[in-house]
């Protein structure tokens, strides 16, 4: 076979192992991969999701703590008190002491806007809020929480202001809250490289200073605050989460967005996707390097393995064509065996007329030669002795075109030929059977490619087998060649005993035989059979019992148009 | 040696020359190309001493043939002659009853050799027959 086969074989053998191997190793990877992705982001989306919550709550109850001091102040001190500017300063003093400096400072403000008393680092008694936005709010409300801005101290600072009702006259208790202090509530929320949180207003501006400057964000910012707005389970939740893209560094960006300050202010929490899940990215890229590796090992396994196996199949293939080659001999010498017993007694006709002439010409040569016609006796005789020395000579030949060993070098075959010849070889042993053998071969039949010696052995098992069948009650033997579709199509048929239905399956066997122990070797069908089928044709049987028997080979024609049989050679 | 044979095989050659040869050394003898003819030739003709008888022909065999000779004339003796490969069953046919055999080619002396032994022996067996025959006509007169 040629090495292309086992080329195929080790390929094939390769993609199957390596298909084998990997399909589930990636249905695992896949599918555990993404289930434990999905897994994870929730997870780190939960947590951000609480860590938000937990510092939007701070944030309010920090506000809420702020105000409830500024309004316990306002309920108790009473507006007398607070104009006092001394008491409003002790007041501001232990404000301080217990709050660490948020409460910058403290002031009252009349009705008209004037700051009339003032506790703090800044001299603004007398200054006039009469226009400030937080003063135009305060009139409506009992609490306003301002906005962080820089406001007359050009300081970036918030301010809660309480209204306070006295004597058919309104006043404003105010006091300024530390920014700084506000900021580091928010500013602790950091996870990872990029996870930062801010504070901004309805209108985009910020409240607090994030970590890093992100001003250029601003608008997208404000787009996606505006956005919120409509988002009606913001309130409900308390908390959003989104993946967008970020203009500003075009990364993609988780962002938590919760509400703080009744809904005036939005609590931000922004960070990188890459970074919120470096864990998983970092787990995805040890899976893949193990994977890949896994599949180098894989390919590599497959390959040297695949190779070889092919190169053992090829070892075990030589192997077994030598075996065939040994029985196929095999099998020739039986063959040949019965062939001898035919011929030798062939040979010893002939040659035991030559004697008897001889001895003839010898018993008239004592009468003398020129007695009566023993003359033309003797030259009777010698004519006689030379015919059957060419019929001994014709019988060597014959024998001769057979003997020599099997070669399987593959040739240009005339079947017609080769199938004379067998017929011609078998001739005598098929008149003691009775069996009458008739040829009919196709004129224009194509060449085949085969080995000669294999062909002859083929033909020669099938019309003895043939012969055997009718012996000794006698028959016909026909053998037919002709050319169909591409496929030259040898039908040898016998109207012998016929093979029983049940051993029909098994003729081609190796070792099954239904003649007695030592007459045959059951190898001559399986022979057949190997020869056959290597040289890629087909051997069919049908079989009638009591009727006959038909053997049809076909046989790949060669594909070379010039090659069929010349018209001279079948004779 | 006034024996009378038949010669029963398939090769014509073989068969003139041999009965030209035979005759020549003063024995009656008759030819037949195969064993049908063989059979009526023995029916029709009682004065049939040995039969040479080829072991391999078309149509009926030797054996066959053999074995009817010996049902039908238990006296007449049977020379099987045979190629090398059919021995085993020229053996075969002693066993029914054939004289001996002989391998083809064959010597004519020693051919003759045979036939006359077989002669002989017929002829033994014959007057074997006339002497009992005889004397149970002798044991018969002494009733």
């Amino acid at each position: 076979m040629s090495n292309h086969y086992y080329h195929g074989l080790a390929k094939s053998m390769m993609f199957t192992i390596i298909l084998v191997s990997f399909a589930p190793l990636l249905i695992i990877t896949i599918l555990a991969g993404y289930q434990y992705s999905v897994a994870y982001k929730a997870k780190v989306i939960a947590h951000l999701r609480e860590l938000v919550l937990k510092h939007d709550q701070n944030v309010d109850t920090y506000l809420k703590e702020r105000i409830a001091e500024i309004q316990v102040l306002a309920d108790v001190e009473g507006i007398a008190n607070l104009k006092d500017e001394d008491r409003l300063k002790a007041l501001h003093i232990s404000l301080l002491r217990h709050h660490r400096g948020d409460f910058v400072d403290l002031g009252l403000v009349d009705s008209k806007g004037i700051q009339v008393a003032y506790a703090g680092p800044f001299n603004l008694r007398g200054a006039d809020y009469a226009n400030a936005d937080w003063f135009k709010n305060i009139q409506e409300r009992q609490i306003y929480v301002s906005d962080v801005f820089l406001g007359l101290r050009g300081v970036p600072h918030f301010i809660i202001a309480v209204l306070i009702e006295s004597e058919g006259e309104k006043w404003v208790l105010r006091t300024t809250l530390d920014f700084i202090a506000f900021n580091k509530l928010v500013q602790d929320i950091r996870i990872g490289e990029t996870g930062l949180a801010f504070i901004i207003n309805r209108k985009g501006e910020f409240q607090t200073t994030p970590r890093k400057d992100i001003l250029n964000e601003v608008p997208f910012l404000k787009d996606l605050a505006a956005r919120k707005k409509d988002f009606s389970d913001l309130l409900r939740r308390r908390a959003s989460i989104s993946i967008e893209t970020n203009p500003a560094t075009g990364h993609e960006t988780i962002f938590v967005i919760s509400q703080i300050k009744s809904g005036n202010w939005l609590m931000i929490y922004q960070q990188d996707v890459s970074d919120a899940f470096s864990d998983l990215n970092q787990a995805k890229n040890l899976a893949t390097v193990v994977l890949l590796l896994g599949g180098v090992a894989i390919i590599a396994m497959a390959y040297l393995m695949s190779k070889r196996m092919a190169r053992k199949v090829e070892m075990f293939d030589l192997e077994k064509d030598m075996m065939n080659e040994q029985v196929i001999e095999a099998g020739k010498l039986a063959s040949v065996g019965e062939l001898a017993a035919g011929i030798a007694h062939e040979i010893n006709n002939p040659v035991a007329i030559m004697v008897e002439e001889a001895g003839w010409i010898q018993d008239l040569l004592e009468e003398g030669l020129y007695v009566e016609d023993n003359e033309r006796e003797v030259s009777r005789a010698l004519a006689q002795i030379r015919s059957q020395g060419t019929r001994c000579k014709d019988i060597t030949h014959k024998l001769l075109s057979f003997a020599h060993k099997i070669d399987p070098t593959i040739k240009r075959v005339c079947l017609n030929d080769l199938i004379h010849e067998m017929a011609a070889l078998c001739e005598q042993r098929a008149k003691f059977a009775s069996v009458n053998i008739e040829t009919s071969l196709a004129d224009n039949l194509p060449e085949v490619a085969a080995s000669p010696s294999e062909l002859q052995q083929v033909f020669l098992n099938l019309i003895n087998n043939a012969i055997d069948s009718m012996d000794p009650k006698g028959g016909d033997l026909d053998i037919a060649t002709r050319f169909e579709g591409g496929v030259v199509v040898v039908s040898i048929s016998d109207t012998g005993c016929g093979i029983p239905k049940s051993n029909l399956s098994r003729i081609f066997d190796p070792f099954f035989t239904t003649k007695p122990v030592g007459k045959g070797t059951g190898l001559g069908l399986s022979i057949i059979y190997g020869i056959i089928s290597k040289m890629n044709g087909e051997i069919t049987v049908k079989s009638a019992l009591g009727k006959g028997t038909v053997f049809t080979l076909k046989l790949p024609a060669t594909k070379d148009k010039s090659g069929s049989c010349d018209p001279d050679c079948d004779g | 040696m006034l024996a009378t044979i038949l010669l029963i095989d398939d090769e014509h050659g073989f068969v003139d020359t041999m009965s030209k040869r035979l005759s020549k050394r003063s024995l009656t003898v008759h030819t037949a190309y195969n064993g049908q003819d063989g059979l009526e030739i023995l029916a029709n003709n009682h004065s049939i001493d040995v039969v040479v008888l080829d072991v391999k022909m078309p149509g009926i065999g030797g054996i066959d043939v053999l074995k009817m000779i010996k049902t039908e004339h238990p006296l007449v003796e049977v020379i099987m002659l045979t190629g090398h490969a059919t021995v085993e069953s020229a053996i075969d046919g002693m066993k029914n009853g054939a004289f001996d055999y002989m391998l083809k080619p064959c010597e004519m002396e020693e051919l003759l050799a045979k036939i006359k032994d077989a002669y002989l022996k017929k002829q033994s067996q014959e007057n074997k027959i006339y002497e009992a025959r005889a004397r149970h006509i002798e044991l018969r007169r002494g009733d």
